[in-house]
């Protein structure tokens, strides 16, 4: 990466020991005040902050006054996407399993390439340059397992969650691809199914027979997870934490990308962020008495003018 | 009889006017952060903001020392003389041409309804102001100082001050308008010196000399 500048490969960040490939984002929670991943503290440098410490602006210190609640990631990655390379954002497994007439497999690509359909894995959608979605992260997610049941009312689960939030002194505001799709599942366990997916026919494979009762049935029963023999499909989140891609400097983050009425925090809520948030009811207030008052001394002002023509008028 | 007497001081008015400009830049830039306009940008607002208002610390701090070794600050001790024929002077009088009740002097330059707002605004207004701008400006570190409060409480209650001033500012500026023309409070405001009606009719004997 960065060829002509710093020229880094993965290595430089991913540093290995005995075989132990660094990474911190799911199993281990971002580095925060008590845990920062300098080299002294764990021997490996996996974070931002392992390299550029916590007060990393050196011509803005306000800028500095952000680190405790907001990743650098946020500012530092506008948009992930980029360059060209399209990053997929929607997978439909429901749709799977169609075939044209001639019992061909079906499939769809747009003008760049892109898989649009195909009849082994159904439908799919892709993004180029995409803005991510935020949310409040303390380094580590919770994650809906095969034996988790699916709370009756719940039209989409989340394949893994967020923990973390404003009062967290461990968390802060971190950037996300959501990958969203449709996944199988058992509507009367309420549970997500596991296929057995690649396979010959006869196998009960899903993609040898395109039978979704039959692959779950094979899957479930090696998983040893009940299933009740129907399957139904439900809409699925998964957090994919962005931390790849950082843009250069000029184009990190400007305060009003945040800190505005509508801005990319618009649906973070639970804390006070100036220039997003105010009291409605104050404003309304306030500036109504500041009309009133203007109206009060404008009338003051005229009945003075016209009074002290009149004075003049008469003593002429 | 009118007098020209020289009300205030070099350093006063000093202060009157870099305080003036620095409330009056603080509003501007405070609504910008609040996102009630958009003119300097957030980033330029926001730090300029805080300059400001570093700013107008240290020369409260040199104001409170100067009304102290003074003596100025006598000129805002409370009164209630008076105060209804003020007020029905400003509300009736001043439209019949009648002359203002209240006689400047230099031992007493302001009148009670005067001395009343502006101490209003030195002990309640300014001081919950700047105070909940410098707690504002540290909130980062209000965990080191085991205080765990929200952003909301300081945040609303500097808004809500802000609009106050803001208030304090129009009726202070119409207020100015006042005098015997349009702008000799501010001429005086600027020039130190002031003609004042000293009460003493013409004819008689005037006892100050």
């Amino acid at each position: 990466m960065d060829v002509k500048g710093l020229n880094y490969s993965c290595t430089s960040c991913h540093v290995t020991k005995a075989h132990q490939i660094s990474g911190r984002c799911y199993s281990q929670p971002a580095p925060n005040k008590h845990q920062l991943a300098l080299p002294k503290d764990d021997g490996e440098r996996l974070a931002c902050e392992s390299c550029h410490s916590r007060s990393p602006h050196k011509k803005a210190e306000l800028l500095n006054h952000h680190t405790d609640k907001v990743a650098c990631q946020t500012c530092h990655i506008p948009s992930y996407a980029r360059g060209g390379v399209f990053t997929k954002m929607w997978w439909d497994w429901s749709t799977a399993g169609k075939f044209d007439e001639t019992g061909k497999a079906i499939v769809k690509k747009d003008e760049y390439g892109n898989l649009l359909f195909h009849s082994k894995k159904g439908d799919m959608g892709w993004a180029l340059d995409v803005e991510p979605e935020y949310g409040w992260y303390n380094g580590s997610m919770s994650y809906f397992r095969a034996s988790d049941k699916i709370p009756q009312g719940i039209e989409k689960i989340e394949i893994n969650s967020l923990k973390g939030d404003y009062e967290d002194p461990k968390a802060r505001i971190f950037p996300f691809k959501i990958m969203r799709g449709k996944q199988p599942y058992d509507p009367e366990n309420r549970t997500l199914v596991i296929p057995y997916l690649a396979g010959k026919k006869g196998t009960g494979a899903y993609w040898g027979e395109y039978d979704w009762q039959k692959a779950a049935a094979v899957g479930m029963r090696e998983a040893g997870l009940p299933f009740s023999g129907k399957v139904d499909f439900i809409e699925s989140d998964m957090y994919w934490p962005i931390t790849h891609m950082v843009a250069p400097k000029e184009q990190a983050l400007s305060c009003e990308a945040c800190h505005s009425r509508n801005g990319r925090l618009a649906n973070l809520d639970g804390f006070y962020l100036p220039g997003r948030d105010r009291w409605p009811w104050l404003d309304r207030l306030a500036w109504m008495a500041l009309g009133l008052t203007l109206l009060g001394l404008l009338l003051h002002g005229g009945l003075r003018f016209i009074s002290s023509g009149r004075k003049k008028g008469g003593q002429s | 009889m009118k007098v020209r007497l020289n009300l205030y001081t070099r350093f006063e008015r000093f202060w009157h006017w870099f305080q003036a400009f620095l409330i009056i830049f603080l509003l501007v830039t405070g609504f910008e952060v609040h996102g009630s306009c958009k003119i300097f940008g957030y980033a330029n607002a926001c730090s300029w903001h805080n300059l400001a208002g570093m700013t107008l610390l240290v020369l409260t701090a040199f104001a409170i020392f100067w009304h102290l070794t003074t003596g100025q600050w006598r000129h805002y001790r409370p009164s209630f003389e008076n105060i209804q024929k003020i007020i029905a002077y400003y509300l009736v009088g001043i439209m019949r041409g009648e002359h203002h009740p209240f006689h400047k002097s230099e031992e007493c330059k302001l009148n009670p309804l005067q001395a009343l707002s502006y101490l209003f605004l030195k002990v309640v207004l300014m001081p919950l102001q700047l105070g909940s701008g410098l707690l504002y400006y540290y909130y980062n570190d209000w965990l080191n100082w085991g205080w765990a409060a929200r952003l909301d409480g300081v945040a609303f209650l500097h808004t809500a001050m802000a609009f106050a001033v803001l208030l304090f500012l129009a009726v202070h500026i119409y207020m100015s308008t006042t005098g015997g023309t349009l702008f000799s409070y501010t001429q005086s405001m600027i020039t130190g010196w002031e003609e004042v009606d000293n009460g003493i009719m013409n004819e008689e004997k005037s006892p100050i000399r």
